[in-house]
């Protein structure tokens, strides 16, 4: 079962609450997103681990019921 | 044999190809036939870069393709390892790649690249 949009937005804001998140359904088959997400949460982490911490809000879903989501994270710019 | 003692022999299998070869590509499909476009992609970064890596087929073994999951806690591959070291999937192997900080991890840990022409 693919998931939905939505539905990956707020497996993300769960465990991120102060997330910006934007998805991109890059085919239009509902199977392919790309995701860009800004937080507090990834400031002074590496690269790998802020990934880690959306594959973490996911539970298990990607690599299975979703297939690719190309991940692009970031810390808010600081002010 | 139980199913601890395979996993126990997986890990070890990845240790050691890792410890083995300055960088390995955990993909699908062969560097020569990537069997999936994130693994393509990350094939292709390497070839630019003139990288010398060792490419490891996880659609050969079902224990290696869960395995290598579980030992970096990553649910995706492809998966590249510099001297080591978990540097990333497809996304962040490009991103690296096009900030030129992939180039800079290479030349820190000793890894001989010349970009090909």
């Amino acid at each position: 079962m693919p998931m939905s949009p939505a539905e990956i937005e707020s497996l993300i804001k769960e465990a991120l609450p102060d997330a910006t998140v934007k998805i991109e359904d890059l085919r239009g088959d509902g199977d392919h997103y790309a995701a860009y997400v800004v937080s507090k949460g990834f400031q002074g982490k590496t690269r790998v681990q802020q990934h880690q911490m959306v594959y973490q809000a996911l539970q298990g879903r990607m690599g299975n019921e979703l297939h690719a989501l190309a991940l692009q994270t970031a810390a808010p710019a600081s002010e | 044999m139980t199913s601890a003692t395979i996993d126990d022999a997986i890990t070890q299998r990845i240790r050691k190809d890792i410890a083995a070869n300055d960088v390995v590509l955990f993909m699908k499909g062969t560097p020569v036939f990537p069997q999936c476009g994130f693994s393509a992609t990350v094939v292709q970064v390497l070839s630019h870069l003139g990288v010398k890596f060792k490419g490891v087929d996880v659609l050969q073994d079902p224990g290696l393709r869960q395995g290598i999951k579980d030992f970096s806690s990553w649910p995706t591959v492809p998966q590249l390892y510099v001297k080591g070291e978990f540097i990333g999937g497809c996304d962040i192997v490009r991103e690296m790649f096009q900030s030129g900080e992939l180039q800079q991890v290479l030349d820190e840990k000793g890894v001989a690249s010349e970009v090909q022409a």
